[in-house]
């Protein structure tokens, strides 16, 4: 769950990080009042949850209250990434002496998190890793053993910086390191992080993305900050196909069939869960499909429900085919999801055998579910062939008939 | 009238008697059974097709008094 910058940089604050003195408005007066409070030069930027604000014109300054007020009028209209804002961040204009980089995120391949820091700020640290991977430091952070500002330390160092600035960004990483574990984020990162003319340092923009599972354990801090709970707080809005999506889910309480994100391609994927689902994703693309949608089905969803999502994929425009793929499951049972999708097929007016590229979910019942499967002659296999097998035969079908 | 996947056979003398029929919509973890107001037994049609092929049904009355069918095996 994504945080806009003012929510990220409350945040931050809690844990004592520098921030310049700032204020929300939410028309022109509240500008100007908020930018003549601060008394200096400001910069006023448009709260939406993408990037490419700059671009879109939607970060401004102003040297004069009235300035700023004009400044206001002047973002507030504009869209990025197809999202409008309602409020504009006034903040204080820094002079900037130099620009870092400091993030912490979540490394799924070490599972635990990693401190990123760069001399290099203000600019894509993925460019920056590749562009100049002496100027990146990765640490790992161990979720069991408290983080010591040593590691901070090395972090820092290890980009080649010394003196005093080193003892400052040490405490600064170290605060973001203990933002991020304390309150169950997936990313924490502020990019810049300034160093102004006079030696101090500043958050200019920080970012954070809380853990959607862990906003009822940190209910009173979203309450505080502002963030309601029907707040989504996605990327973008969802779509129609989404929102559709999670009424299916949401129709039947027996198990999961949900998060469905909708793309653009034409292979459907009725896939299951959170980490296969991925797995399952990236193997379709790795083997040169276009997935139509993402989606998670698990803990053993009722018939109704792998019916209804297998009706709603096979709605999506540009559709011809799915695959039902899961890794090996055990409380979710392979005959009742392959009874869902069959007769989702069937009561879409479409034939299981040639809708259905592939069957992949072995584990519990699956006897009984290849029954099924046999029956309305739909192509199925066990174990023995990978997730990545499987998705590469999806994909086959679709290019035997001329459309991957 | 079957499901699409499953049907559910329910001997008459079971489906009239109202103890059998009360056990039976005890006993089915999807809803496949439904008594009438204390009375005779009615089955779900629309929840057929959800059975998890549990055989509870089956052992809650006398012996072939309720048959699950799965239509895939035919
Ligand atoms: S086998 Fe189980 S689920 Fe199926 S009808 Fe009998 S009791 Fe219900």
């Amino acid at each position: 769950m994504r945080f806009y910058e003012h929510e990220s940089k409350a945040l931050f604050a809690r844990q004592g990080l520098p921030l310049g003195k700032s204020g929300l408005a939410r028309s022109g007066d509240e500008a100007r009042r908020i930018a003549a409070e601060i008394g200096a030069p400001v910069v006023l930027k448009s709260q939406v949850l993408s990037g490419g604000r700059m671009k879109a014109g939607a970060v401004k300054f102003a040297d004069t209250p009235d300035a700023a007020a004009k400044a206001f009028d002047a973002i507030l209209p504009i869209v990025v990434n197809g999202q409008r804002a309602e409020s504009v961040l006034v903040e204080e204009k820094s002079p900037i002496a130099q620009e870092y980089y400091v993030g912490v995120t979540w490394d799924g391949r070490r599972k635990r998190p990693v401190l990123i820091f760069s001399d290099m700020g203000g600019i894509d640290i993925e460019e920056v890793a590749e562009q100049h991977p002496d100027h990146v430091s990765k640490t790992h952070v161990s979720t069991l053993l408290p983080f010591t500002p040593r590691l901070a330390k090395e972090a820092v160092g290890a980009t080649g910086v010394t003196g005093p600035e080193l003892n400052r960004l040490t405490p600064i990483a170290a605060a973001l390191v203990e933002v991020f574990l304390r309150y169950d984020l997936t990313l924490a990162e502020i990019n810049p992080l300034a160093r102004l003319d006079d030696g101090r340092f500043v958050v200019l923009d920080g970012h954070v993305d809380m853990e959607a599972e862990a906003r009822e354990i940190h209910r009173k801090l979203l309450e505080e900050i502002g963030i309601r709970p029907e707040e989504t707080r996605q990327a973008r809005p969802p779509t129609d196909f989404e929102i559709r999506g999670a009424q299916v889910d949401a129709a039947d309480h027996r198990g999961v069939a949900g998060n469905v994100v909708e793309f653009d391609g034409n292979l459907g994927l009725v896939i299951g869960a959170g980490g296969g689902s991925l797995t399952l994703f990236d193997a379709v693309r790795q083997q040169g499909g276009r997935p139509a949608n993402y989606c998670e089905i698990g803990g053993n969803p009722s018939v109704q429900k792998a019916c209804e999502l297998t009706k709603l994929v096979l709605s999506k425009p540009g559709v011809e085919k799915i695959a039902v793929m899961m890794n090996v499951v055990s409380n979710t049972r392979v005959d009742i999801v392959a009874r869902g999708v069959v007769k989702g097929c069937v009561e879409s007016g479409r034939d299981p055998a040639e809708t259905i590229a592939i069957f992949r979910i072995p584990g519990s019942w699956e006897d009984e579910g290849f029954k099924i499967l046999k029956k309305y002659g739909v192509e199925y296999c066990d174990r023995s062939v990978s997730m990545y097998e499987a998705a590469g035969k999806a994909v086959a079908k679709l290019s035997a008939g001329g459309t991957t | 009238m079957a499901g699409m996947f499953i049907d559910v056979k329910v001997d008459a003398k079971i489906a009239s008697d109202p103890e059998a029929a009360k056990k039976l919509v005890e006993v089915c973890p999807v809803s496949i059974f439904a008594q009438e107001n204390g009375g005779g037994l009615r089955i779900v049609a629309e929840n057929l097709d959800e059975c998890v092929l549990c055989d509870l049904c089956i052992e809650a009355v006398a012996k072939g008094g309720v048959e699950v069918i799965r239509l895939y095996d035919r």
